[in-house]
């Protein structure tokens, strides 16, 4: 090879080496949590998981055992559920609030409309924590805490400002010219809304739900303000912290627990990744 | 000409969204304040005393200097690499699956994040057998096992690169849709003229992603000031990892005193205060 070819390549072969190398930093950790789920206690305990690498198509060596145990004894099928009930609440009903005003907002002139969203967007600046002990008292008054509604009207308090900016943005992009033309044909504030508004903005309400959907589903602070010590009602995230008190050095069964956890936002982040992305895109550098 | 609406209609649209404000974000915030002056269960005024506690207490001042080393290198890192990788990634063939990988611990919890990196720091005595792949590695390397999350200071940065793992993607993907944002005219002019990469890159890149670069950066820091799911699942703050949002928790349920834990959330504010509002307007900026 040439002398000139080689200084050619060079660049490229590092460029190449660095994010093959980052690829493989990001992979390992949760490969490592991946195959554990899958060996023996026994073995788990008494070799690391890369052993397996040198026969990783002996699959006795396999078990699922980690996941029937976890799924039945751990706990982790009530939380399960708890966490489906507790993401569709906390994604829906925000989502269409932050629908309805930014809608509001952005198409419905009238006076102060500008010191709302101005409020609104504030809000973005409190950090959840300025408000759970208030909240909390209020809940406990009204025996809201502990359950399933308390915790979808907090996400949906949280979630709001965010949402309501991230839509309000979306909405003003569309032209006033074709709710003008609507209204005159006779249609509805309402109708505009939802044979309009809604079809036109489908891709930003899809990012906005993939976002919201995952940052319900992956909460712990919340759940642990607002749900106290029941059980009955913890989502995945809480089971799982509990589980790593309880079940120390339990690998096995904690890193099943951790992959089942894990399984709804993978699939949902893989199959839907251009939504996300386009979410964070929205949510951060466009407004 | 303008749709006219009534009182009526407004209020039914944007009525609900601002009762929800209200209840959940404005009358909490000013009650907070005022539960910050009272004492633990909030009935009588002790002044500044909550105050006084969160600035001079061992435990807080382990907390603030905890977070402030947080602030350094979570920040500088994530920033950083996220960075470096958006301008490598863009080099090679496979960038979307690359993206994916680094990208996706974004879509899982901080805690399935957190027993991912408490399996790799694992730790067990020179001679067992080790589990946890960073302490192997160490031994083949000839070295003695460390207690990834016991020992101090060491733990603190055991703590901060699972924050990076976690983040880089999200800094990554943002960083990565500025710098394909830059026109390629202007990239091109530069290296007509001569220029080096380096040079390039801090005349041309990094002026160019400022806006990027100001959201990231700011999005970056009330991030790692209110930082609390991966201590609690990994350290819960104990061997001196301690961070203010772990704080405040513990102060609110293990010891009930609601006046100190107000008076951390408020300080929290505070700090936050001048941070989300730049970002919000480099946010609003990149909007026109």
């Amino acid at each position: 090879m040439s002398r000139a070819k080689l200084r050619r390549m060079l660049p490229r072969v590092i460029v190449n080496g660095a994010v093959i190398l980052a690829m493989a930093l990001w992979i390992v950790p949760t490969l490592g949590l991946f195959i554990t789920s899958f060996r023996p206690a026994s073995e788990v305990t008494s070799s690391g998981w890369w052993t397996v690498l040198s026969s990783p198509l002996k699959f006795t060596q396999f078990t699922i055992e980690n996941y029937r145990s976890v799924l039945s004894t751990g706990g982790m099928t009530t939380a399960f559920r708890n966490s489906f009930i507790i993401t569709i609440g906390g994604t829906v009903v925000p989502v269409f609030v932050a629908a309805l005003a930014a809608f509001g907002l952005s198409k419905l002139h009238f006076g102060g409309r500008t010191f709302f969203y101005g409020l609104i967007v504030m809000m973005l600046v409190v950090p959840t924590q300025m408000t759970f002990i208030p909240v909390l008292r209020l809940y406990n008054k009204l025996s809201l805490s502990g359950t399933f509604l308390g915790l979808t009207l907090v996400h949906t308090g949280y979630g709001l400002p965010f949402a309501v900016f991230m839509l309000h943005n979306f909405f003003d992009a569309l032209p006033d010219d074709l709710f003008q033309a609507a209204y005159i044909d006779g249609a509805s504030v309402w109708t505009t809304f939802v044979r309009l508004a809604i079809p036109l903005s489908i891709p930003a309400i899809a990012s906005l739900v993939i976002f919201q959907f995952l940052f319900v589903w992956n909460d712990l602070l919340v759940a642990l303000i607002y749900l106290g010590g029941h059980e009955s009602v913890a989502p995945l995230t809480m089971r799982l912290s509990s589980l790593v008190g309880s079940y120390g050095q339990s690998w096995h069964l904690l890193t099943a627990a951790a992959f089942v956890s894990m399984f709804v936002p993978l699939v949902v982040f893989f199959s839907l990744q251009k939504y996300f992305v386009r979410g964070i895109l929205g949510g951060a550098v466009k407004g | 000409m303008k749709r006219k609406a009534g009182f009526l209609t407004p209020l039914a649209y944007v009525g609900p969204a601002v009762a929800f404000l209200l209840v959940y974000q404005l009358y909490p915030a000013v009650q907070t304040v005022i539960y910050s002056f009272l004492d633990r269960r909030s009935e009588s005024f002790v002044g500044l005393e909550n105050y006084k506690y969160v600035f001079t207490s061992p435990t807080m001042l382990r907390a603030f200097k905890n977070n402030l080393l947080w602030v350094v290198f979570f920040t500088a890192g994530t920033v950083g690499f996220g960075l470096l990788l958006a301008i490598l990634v863009d080099r090679v063939k496979y960038e979307s699956l690359a993206k994916s990988v680094i990208f996706m611990p974004m879509a899982v919890s901080f805690v399935g994040a957190g027993v991912v990196w408490k399996f790799m720091y694992n730790y067990r005595p020179p001679g067992a057998a080790q589990i946890g792949l960073l302490n192997q590695i160490l031994e083949v390397l000839g070295f003695k096992p460390i207690g990834w999350l016991i020992e101090s200071p060491v733990n603190n940065f055991a703590l901060i690169v699972v924050g990076l793992w976690i983040w880089t993607g999200y800094c990554m993907v943002i960083l990565s849709a500025a710098y394909k944002g830059i026109p390629k005219e202007l990239l091109e002019a530069g290296q007509v003229d001569g220029a080096r990469d380096l040079q390039l890159f801090w005349h041309i890149i990094i002026p160019e992603m400022r806006p990027a670069l100001s959201v990231v950066v700011t999005t970056m820091l009330v991030n790692v000031l209110k930082i609390f799911d991966i201590i609690y699942v990994m350290t819960n703050g104990n061997y001196g990892t301690e961070v203010i949002a772990n704080r405040m928790y513990k102060e609110m349920f293990q010891f009930a005193n609601t006046g100190r834990a107000s008076a951390i959330a408020v300080v929290l504010f505070l700090i936050i205060i001048p941070i989300m509002y730049y970002n919000i307007r480099s946010k609003l900026k990149g909007e026109e």
